[in-house]
């Protein structure tokens, strides 16, 4: 029976999104302290966390509404902080059966974020779109909760705790970008120009005065651009 | 100018969403350019190292917590310590550093 199969899939995934969901609300709760920086209400800031439900482009987002920058700036940042979700999807797309209609098409590109996409691309055969249902019952809760309750005890936390809680998202941008860098030494060279660079990029005179957001985007576009044409990738790397 | 914090809500959840679904429902084919794949291929590496490098020197309240929590935080990473460990031990390193450090 299909739905037992649905069923079965969405246990499944609710089973699996429970480690993810106490992830998500320890790290976005660190999200909810930047956000409060920035000058949101814990509504707001949950309100994006629901609708977003990704670290670096909301961390990059709160930035650039820190910085009362433009709304082109915005749609920039977004693009280019999410742009590997594009990649993710595209590989996504290929898991899917190909029957699988627009509706859970839309539902299950609503939350495809790091650690979704490595569960449900790690099935098997063809992934059930339940399975990712179920992720998403515990994952998006704890995602907006927890930055609900970033904004509201950011401020009511020791400062000594709040900065032990600032790393939390870097540490788990490190746990993201490491552990593939280990494999291939192009992905570490990378990694390592890109800090160096974004490093003088704050001291250098002209490109200092530009903002952060402006500083991820060029180092992103002429970093990732030169390794695409000097080191394009190997077929293999793209079959997941 | 004063922009509206809905308006930016909505943008950063327009412009994410767009990303993830129009692969799902548009390209049911793989990305043929090689030069585009490869590219789309690094970008998460070279964002994230450029958003971490040196930015996480000016989370906490001591430079030397923060650098201490980045090379902790490389050294799980490269063991293969999950997401949340890397995460937790990181603030852990600078909350215990920062006893001594911050008064």
């Amino acid at each position: 029976m299909k739905s037992r199969e649905n069923k079965y899939f969405y246990l499944k995934g609710i089973k699996m999104g429970i480690p993810i969901g106490l992830g998500y609300f320890a790290v976005s709760f660190t999200l909810g302290i930047s956000a409060g920086n920035a000058g949101m209400t814990a509504g707001q800031a949950m309100l994006a966390s629901f609708l977003v439900n990704a670290s670096a482009g909301e961390y990059a987002g709160f930035t650039v509404i820190a910085a009362n920058s433009g709304y082109i700036e915005m749609v920039i940042m977004e693009l280019i902080a999410n742009a590997r979700y594009l990649l993710m999807s595209c590989s996504l797309s290929q898991k899917l059966k190909e029957e699988t209609g627009l509706l859970h098409r839309l539902l299950v590109g609503f939350d495809v974020t790091d650690e979704i996409f490595g569960v449900a691309i790690s099935v098997p055969e063809k992934l059930n779109p339940f399975y990712n249902y179920g992720m998403m019952t515990v994952a998006i809760p704890g995602w907006s909760i927890g930055t609900y309750l970033g904004v509201v005890m950011g401020n009511i936390l020791p400062t000594s705790v709040v900065s032990a809680l600032s790393v939390a998202l870097y540490g788990m941008f490190i746990a993201i970008i490491i552990p593939p860098a280990r494999k291939s030494r192009i992905i570490a060279g990378l990694v390592t120009i890109s800090m160096a660079a974004s490093f003088l990029f704050t001291k250098l005179p002209v490109v200092s005065g530009l903002s952060p957001g402006i500083r991820t985007i060029i180092l992103t576009v002429v970093i990732a651009g030169g390794a695409a044409i000097l080191f394009p990738i190997k077929e293999e790397q793209h079959e997941s | 100018m004063n922009h509206n914090i809905y308006v930016y809500i909505f943008i950063m959840f327009a412009v994410t969403y767009l990303i993830r679904v129009l692969p799902l429902t548009l390209i049911r084919k793989e990305i043929q350019s090689k030069t585009i794949r490869s590219f789309l291929y690094y970008v998460p590496y070279v964002t994230l190292a450029v958003m971490t490098f040196p930015a996480i020197l000016d989370a906490t309240a001591s430079t030397w917590s923060a650098l201490a929590a980045l090379a902790v935080g490389i050294l799980l990473a490269w063991l293969g310590k999950s997401l949340f460990t890397v995460a937790v031990i990181s603030c852990a390193v600078v909350f215990v550093l920062e006893l001594f450090l911050v008064r």
